[in-house]
């Protein structure tokens, strides 16, 4: 048995039958971040010591018959996601000291689950960028090629699930930054329809394209953990009051009768062609398995929506991030004379190159003048994409295309042309626009480097991409291949 | 569609954002790319369209007005680069 390979729900079994503890299991993560951190630099935080006692404590909770499928469990969190007690940096120099007063929702729950918290893993600068390389603290490497970006923002986590440093981790998708980094790294990533996680205690960066999601080694654990974080909360407004089904009831092999679209906009120019016929593949496989698969469907607006993305989201974080002034928390430029410069020498050097790009560009948008133009444009536009999914999914159970138009690409390829960086998202972004669930899946490898599946569904049917996921899932391979390191 | 460098420096003072000379020539090189990039979005017809704010939209959403516990003090300060006697302590707005 390698313990580091285990899934939660393999995990779980062995816990549950007192065949391995959850102490065994924390201690043998432990062991692998520190074997792989010096290579792959996924996380910023080790939470060793808490992660021991968490682990002690959950061994309790499973010898008095007290388990939920997340007990004693490791888990590694976005650095993004408020951490009681626990360093919370968004990967920038602004909150490079900030130690959260309380706890995300999500880790609440998590914690009520008796999970085991790993540490915190690294990400783009408030989770602003598709490779990792915004980190302002250090670049994270991709595991399959170490040249490689594991993508981004959420590329610590999706590094790490991958190398097996952790069970399995919790990632925060804007405009695909958890499908993204899913599909550059091999693992199962999904963001949930906008609404069914709660926000509260996510560092804000659009509040209206945000959603916190798990990222897995196989789509059973992506079930597990959708249900464990999903729920209305009263503390964030947008928080979605539907009921949460258990979304493992979904999984099967059977998919007769379904009907599955493949919208021929998302096979943009540029498309590497290995990419393209991977999914052509996977739509054979689905078809094996029942589904009824259809090329040529048409979202005629999906062009438009690197543009919408890449207004609305800005302008979103250039009004979350003015909160960062250095007054109550984070960093503070203390040379300055008076009070504005004081505020713009803080946020001139707590903030990277990216963040500042795009607090201009949504300041810009937002600004008098240049509103009606861009902003309110981009809004209107946002409801024509959304219109055109709604009409889609009358006739579609699900849809299918590439996570993303390439393989991972070479660290430092795009960093200095942030409008082709913006592109390798260009599969993701209209899902968060239309508030869609959407999943990532491993799909194959061209020349050895991993290509990802999205299925994306109606909102909150999880259980229907959960459902497409695990068939083809079961019907392959890939999800078990791991990187060599 | 080109920025102009006035409008770099009217933007960066809008957003407080302090920036160096290298930043604004970047910056308004960068965003002035960026937008042209984005000016087909100025060619779909949106007429009769209303914005979306939020996709799942919900509407009137309202907590019940219960006291609850907030943090202690100490752990809202714990937090602040400067504090003074509980207070947050800042620079004279008013000079």
């Amino acid at each position: 048995m390698i313990i580091n390979r285990l899934t939660i729900h393999e995990a779980h079994r062995l816990l549950k039958a007192r065949q391995l503890s959850s102490v065994e299991l924390t201690k043998a993560y432990l062991e692998r971040i520190h074997q792989v951190e010096p290579k792959v630099r996924a996380l910023v935080t080790v939470t060793d010591e808490l992660a021991l006692k968490q682990a002690q404590k959950a061994d309790e909770l499973i010898a008095n018959g007290d388990t939920s499928p997340l007990t004693g469990i490791p888990v590694l969190i976005k650095d993004n996601m408020c951490t009681k007690g626990i360093r919370t940096t968004c990967s920038s120099r602004m909150l490079e000291n900030f130690v959260p007063p309380y706890d995300a929702t999500v880790i609440e729950k998590l914690n009520d689950c008796g999970a085991v918290i790993l540490g915190k893993s690294n990400m783009d600068e408030f989770a602003m960028g598709s490779s990792t390389e915004n980190s302002a603290l250090f670049v994270t490497r991709n595991p399959w090629d170490l040249s490689r970006v594991p993508g981004g923002s959420s590329g610590g986590s999706a590094a790490a699930v991958a190398t097996g440093e952790t069970v399995y981790a919790l990632g925060s998708d804007t405009g695909g930054s958890i499908r993204q980094p899913a599909g550059f790294c091999s693992v199962t990533g999904l963001k949930p329809t906008y609404g069914r996680v709660s926000r509260y205690g996510l560092v804000a960066f659009a509040s209206s394209l945000d959603q916190i999601g798990p990222l897995t080694q196989d789509v059973t654990d992506c079930a597990l953990v959708l249900k464990a974080i999903a729920s209305h909360d009263s503390r964030d407004s947008t928080s979605a009051p539907e009921p949460t089904p258990d979304y493992t009831q979904s999984l099967t092999t059977e998919l007769n009768g379904l009907r599955i679209g493949v919208p021929k906009e998302y096979f943009v120019e540029g498309m590497q062609a290995e990419v393209e016929k991977a999914i052509r593949a996977a739509t054979n496989k689905l078809e094996e398995s029942g589904a009824r698969v259809e090329w040529e469907v048409s979202l005629p607006h999906t062009p438009y929506a690197l543009a919408v993305y890449y207004i609305i989201a800005p302008s979103e974080a250039s009004a979350n991030l003015a909160r960062y002034d250095g007054v109550k928390y984070g960093f503070s430029y203390q040379e300055a004379g008076s009070m504005w410069e004081a505020m713009e020498k803080t946020r001139q050097h707590g903030f990277g190159a990216e963040v500042k790009r795009r607090i201009m560009l949504g300041t810009y948008a937002l600004s008098a003048g240049y509103y009606e133009a861009w902003y309110l444009k981009a809004q209107k536009v946002r409801t024509l994409i959304r219109q055109e999914f709604d009409q889609v999914f009358e006739k579609f159970d699900a849809l299918v295309t590439p996570t993303s138009p390439t393989v991972p690409f070479k660290i430092g390829e795009k960093v200095d042309d942030p409008l082709q960086m913006y592109l390798s998202d260009v599969c993701t972004l209209p899902i968060n626009i239309a508030g869609l669930p959407a999943i990532s899946i491993p799909a194959g490898f061209a020349d050895g480097l991993p290509i990802g599946m999205q299925i994306i569904g109606k909102p909150f049917a999880e259980e229907t991409l959960l459902k497409v996921a695990y068939a083809y899932e079961q019907a392959t391979e890939w999800h078990k291949r791991k990187p060599n390191i | 569609m080109k920025l102009s460098r006035d409008e770099v420096l009217h933007i960066a003072l809008l957003a407080r954002l302090g920036l160096t000379e290298t930043e604004v020539d970047r910056l308004g090189e960068q965003l002035s790319n960026i937008l042209e990039n984005f000016e087909a979005l100025q060619r779909v017809d949106t007429s009769g369209i209303p914005p979306t704010a939020q996709s799942i939209a919900l509407q009137n959403v309202v907590s019940d007005d219960e006291v609850a516990p907030s943090l202690p003090q100490s752990q809202v300060l714990a937090n602040a680069p400067q504090e003074e006697e509980n207070f947050f302590r800042v620079r004279a707005v008013l000079e």
